[in-house]
Order: C-alpha cells, then structure tokens, then sequence
C-alpha cells in the first residue's frame, strides 16, 4: 500500500515540476509585478487602475461579448449534443469526430480564415454582390468577434455536455416515461438536471478563453474595438509596463476565480441534491 | 513595421524571457580569437546577402549576422549585453535614445570617405534632427509615410490629410496601429510637430482621432499593404517603401505624401560603444555607403537609399520615381524623435483612449 504510494507519487514529481516552473512561479510574478511599481516600491495603483475609463469601458465589453459568446454557444451546443446522442445509436463516432477536426488546425490560422471570409472582398460578401446584393458590414464589429470567439470555442461547450448526456442511464428516462412524463416534462425534470454539471463546466471553459482573448479581438476587430486582454497584451508589448499589465491581469484573474469557484459550488450542490435524494429514498 | 502576429509570437516567448535571467548561463564570451570577427545586427530582410559574402571576401572578416524585427526587440538585448554586437542599424528616435544612454560610440568620420563623399547632403541634414552633428550615425535607407489610395475608388487628388477626415470615405480608411504613426497623422493635420509633447496639442489630436474613428475600417499594419492591394480599403496610411511594393501588385494605386508634412524615417548604421572590433565595424559601414553596394542593396530591398553614388548608377526613370525619390524640398518632413519615457507614457495613455473610445 505505502509502497503504491510512493511510486504513484513519483509519478506525479514531472506534473509537480511542470505545475512549479510554468504555473506558480509565472502566477507569483504576476502577483509580485502586479502588486509593485517599477522601483519595486508596494503599491495598489496597478489594480485601481482598472477603474481608468479606458480599462474599465475594455472591461466591460469583454464581460459582455464573452457572455453573449458563451450564451451562443449553449444555445448551439446543447441541441447539437442531443442529436450527437442519438446519432451515436445508429452511426458510430464521426459526427464526433467532424466536431473536433477543425480543432487539430491552428487556432490562428482558423481565425485568419474568417478573415477572408468576412471582409469586405471576402467570400460572403463577393457572394452578396454577385447575387446583386449590398455587401454587409461584417468584419471589424463586435458581432466578427462574438463570432470568432463562439467558433473557436464552441468544441469546449460540446464536449463536456455531450460527455454527461451520453453517461445518462437510458432507465432513468424510460422510467420518467414509464410514470407518465411527456418529452417536455422528462427533458426539463430529468435530462436537463442531470446534464447541469456538463453545462456548467462548458460554460466555464468558454467564458473563461473568451473573457481573457485578445488574438481574436485583434484579428476580427480590426484593431478598432479594444477588450481587456488586448489592453494587458498591449501594457507588455508596446508600453513596456509590465507592473500595470500584471495588476489588470490580477483583475481579470479575480473575474476567472469567481467563475470557478461559482461552478464548483454549484457542481457540490448537485451533488449534495443527489445524494439527499438517494437518502430519502433509501 | 510591427505586426500583431509578431506580436503575439512575442508575448507567447515572454515565458521564456523570464526564465532566461534565471538560467544564468552568459554566453562565454572571448573564447579562441575572434579578432577578425565582425558581429552585425541588423533588421531582417534588410541587407542584400551577397553584400556580406563580398565584404568578408574583400577584408578577411569573418562576418556573424543577426536579425531583429523591431528596434523595441532590439534595444533590450543591447543594452543588456553591449559587447555583443559591433554594428546596428536603428531607426532615427532609437538613434538618440541609445547616444543618450551611451550605448553608441562617436564615428570617425575621416575613415568613411566613402560616407562622406557618397551620403547626399540633404540626408545629413534630416539625420541632425536625431543625431545633433551626425556624430554617431551613418544613414541607410530612408522613406515617408504617406497616404495610399485606390484610383478607381478615390476620384479627386488626395493632397492632404483632411481626406482621412471625409464621411465619403466610411468603411474605407485604413490607419495605422502603432501609437507614434497615428498620432503623426492627426498631428500634422492640425499643424503641430508630430515630435510635441504639449498635452493640449495631443489632447486636440486625440480628439480628431476619435472623431475619426467611425470611418476607419481598421487600425493595421503590416496589413495595410494586403488590403490594399486587394482592394479592400480605398485609402490607407502607409510606409513608402510598401507603398512601391503595392503599386507593382496592383497598378490602380498611387502614393502621396500629404503637404502638411509628415514623418521621414531613416535608418543609419551605428557602432556600438563597447564593440571589440571597431576597426572592422567602421570598415563595414564605410563598404556600405559604396556606390555598387548601396545598389545592391536597394535593388535587394527598394527603400530610398541617400547614396547619390548609386543614384547616379540608376537608370533615369528610377530617380524620376516620386515615391522612393520625393522632391525633398517639396515637402515638410519630420523624423520622430525620442521622446522619454514620461512622454511615451502620455502618447500611449492617450492611444488607449482612442482605441477604446
């Protein structure tokens, strides 16, 4: 038994490692820029500085586009995960597959991709044209972005829902039809429920990238539309000041943490509803 | 010159960076004899290579040649290694910043007869705005910035800045995204040096930029080029030497530079102050600044070269060519200059604004 043990934790040491050099010691740094200036004296300014119109209107619009994006993609994922279940029954796995695909491309070259579709002598609109259409105003909007950022992320929705609904016991919706419940009522009391921690954890795997993205912004915004990773992205990269980049990265991180830590309260809660259920029941 | 590609591979290597300084493992320097050694650090893309094999040929140098892609990627490495490099090729505001900080050495311009007698007046002249005396810096290539249009879309001749301004144009504007080159355009618009640092004229410009902002379809650049040779933008500010570029891949546009003025660059070789080689290093630049080797180079490259040597090598119908050769006192040309680090911060805070407004 010891001996097991001592070996699996072995095992873990190149995790332990990899956690130490490229999670926790860049983290601390971010604390340890965030939190100084560029003497190094101990100060807040880096973190309030998210209150700056300029950051605080970038904010904002984050939550909000990363929002709508997470929404769009519950919207898409969820009914395409129900028909991936079914589909599973008689075809095997390359509806699957055709999901996941486009995600073995480069995440860059997909969103490169998009541009030359949306442009203004992209495919769409040439296409408008040739029908004797106006072309539409499609690429440098906001609406480009929340496109981008439901496309590249979509698959991080799928996933995990198609995950759980595909774990659920097929007795456990027979017998919801077996007492008498109609499709509705059997989806909404018994399917749904059961998929929440699925849909949770998409959510959180969307909002998170979409909230923190700056490639996305930068490729399909057309550099007029500034979010809160391009404002970090552009502290490093053009301002050199890595003390106020790091102390709005803290804020976003504090966003990132409220989401996690919402999921896993809610995923415990399902968990404790269920156990209480199967007491009562025993 | 930037790119938000470039960018981002950057962003992703500052891990790396960090863990650099860490590892503690300098390079170990002076090992065996590298008197003969010539090390030059250069922008990429940016030097005919055949010009090397030439000079290491003629002299006997071994020549180790490294590229950058901005001064920004640049300037840290120098400054944090001095020794490392014996010749650069910076830009003009990079120019002072690294005389001021003592990174550069003062040339001997009595061994650069070849400078000297080569580099035309009228590019010493534009270099004193960076290099007070041209004691440190021997001009390259050079360019403007400028606007470029689309014949078929744009009918009227563009003059001026102001039709950056024009509601007509919705949707078709292209400007650029870096801080310094935007500002430069309102700027001048409105009549100031794009070198201020008066708050209230940066004020007033931010305010024509964000007056402007509806119309622009995108803040790009290295972009500007594509899109325009595509056809997906009827204006676009943009650097001369892409503008040369994009006229041979799409012959409906044209360049102008506008009569308010607008920023030159230069691009000079420096040698660095604690270079080990500085015999070889003044023997490079002055084999630059030979007529036959800055025609090389231009060929290779199509920047405007301030060698009247290889301007008297060229055919006719080049020199006549008014994006790469503009009639210079024609013009209101202004190179940027260093600013300092408060006023960096003010242009970039301002920016932010735009951007974000």
């Amino acid at each position: 038994m010891t001996k097991t043990r001592r070996i699996s934790g072995f095992l873990g040491l190149p995790f332990v490692f990899w956690a130490a050099a490229f999670i926790i010691i860049p983290l601390l740094m971010v604390v340890w820029y965030g939190l100084t200036d560029e003497n190094g004296a101990l100060t807040f300014a880096n973190i309030a500085a998210i209150a700056q119109p300029a950051h605080a209107k970038a904010l904002l619009l984050a939550l909000l586009l990363s929002l709508l994006a997470t929404a769009v993609c519950f919207l898409l994922a969820y009914p395409l995960c129900m028909f991936l279940v079914e589909a599973q029954k008689t075809s095997n796995s390359f509806l699957t597959m055709l999901l996941i695909v486009p995600m073995w491309m480069n995440f860059l070259l997909r969103t490169y991709a998009w541009q030359s579709i949306l442009e203004k002598t992209g495919i769409i609109n040439t296409f408008l044209t040739a029908i004797g259409l106006q072309p539409l105003r499609l690429i440098n909007t906001n609406g480009a972005i929340v496109l981008g950022m439901v496309y590249n992320f979509l698959p991080f929705m799928v996933l995990p829902i198609y995950n759980v609904l595909e774990d659920i016991d097929k007795n456990v919706i027979n017998a919801a039809r077996d007492l008498g419940a109609n499709g509705r009522q059997t989806f909404l009391k018994v399917i749904f429920p059961l998929s929440l921690p699925g849909v949770i954890s998409g959510i959180t795997m969307v909002f998170i990238p979409a909230l923190t993205t700056f490639v996305v912004s930068s490729l399909l915004g057309g550099g007029k539309i500034l979010l809160i990773g391009n404002v970090i992205e552009q502290e490093f990269m053009v301002a050199y000041d890595w003390n106020l980049g790091s102390g709005l990265s803290l804020v976003l991180l504090l966003f990132i943490i409220i989401n996690v830590v919402v999921s896993v309260i809610s995923e415990r809660g399902e968990e404790e509803l269920r156990r209480r259920k199967s007491d009562a029941e025993a | 010159m930037r790119s938000n590609m470039k960018k981002m591979v950057l962003l992703l290597c500052i891990p790396a960076l960090l863990a650099a300084p860490l590892s503690g493992c300098g390079k170990n320097e002076g090992s065996g004899d590298d008197s003969n050694l010539l090390v030059v650090y250069n922008y990429g893309e940016y030097l005919d290579p055949e010009v090397i094999d030439l000079f290491e040929e003629e002299t006997g140098y071994k020549v180790l040649y490294d590229v950058y892609e901005t001064n920004e990627i640049m300037y840290p490495k120098v400054a944090a290694n001095p020794s490392q490099y014996d010749v650069i090729c910076p830009s003009d505001y990079m120019v002072t910043r690294m005389a001021e900080e003592g990174l550069i050495a003062e040339l001997d311009m009595e061994a650069l007869p070849n400078a000297k007698k080569y580099i035309g007046q009228e590019y010493w002249k534009m270099s004193e705005s960076f290099d007070p005396g041209n004691r440190y810096s021997v001009p390259y290539l050079w360019g403007t910035v400028g606007i470029m249009y689309n014949r078929s879309m744009v009918d009227e001749e563009v003059r001026s800045w102001d039709i950056l301004w024009d509601p007509k144009y919705y949707d078709n504007i292209l400007m650029q995204d870096s801080m310094r080159d935007l500002f430069a355009v309102a700027l001048k618009k409105l009549g100031y040096s794009l070198n201020t640092t008066d708050l209230k004229e940066l004020q007033e410009a931010k305010e024509l930029l964000i007056e402007q902002k509806p119309l622009v379809q995108a803040y790009v650049v290295d972009e500007v080029r594509d899109k325009m040779i595509a056809g997906e933008s009827a204006l676009g500010v943009i650097y001369s030497g892409e503008a040369e570029y994009s006229r041979w891949e799409n012959e409906d546009l044209a360049y102008c530079i506008p009569e308010e003025g607008t920023n030159v660059w230069i691009d000079s070789w420096v040698m660095t102050k604690e270079s080990r080689h500085k015999k070889a290093a003044l023997e490079w630049i002055d084999f630059l600044c030979r007529p036959e080797i800055a025609l090389m180079n231009f060929e290779f490259i199509y920047y405007s070269t301030p060698n009247t040597g290889a301007m008297d090598l060229m055919e006719e119908e080049l020199l006549e060519n008014d994006v790469l050769f503009p009639d210079l006192s024609k013009y209101k040309l202004e190179p940027l200059q260093y600013l300092g680090k408060e006023a960096e911060r003010m242009y970039y805070n301002l920016w932010k604004e735009i951007k974000s407004a």
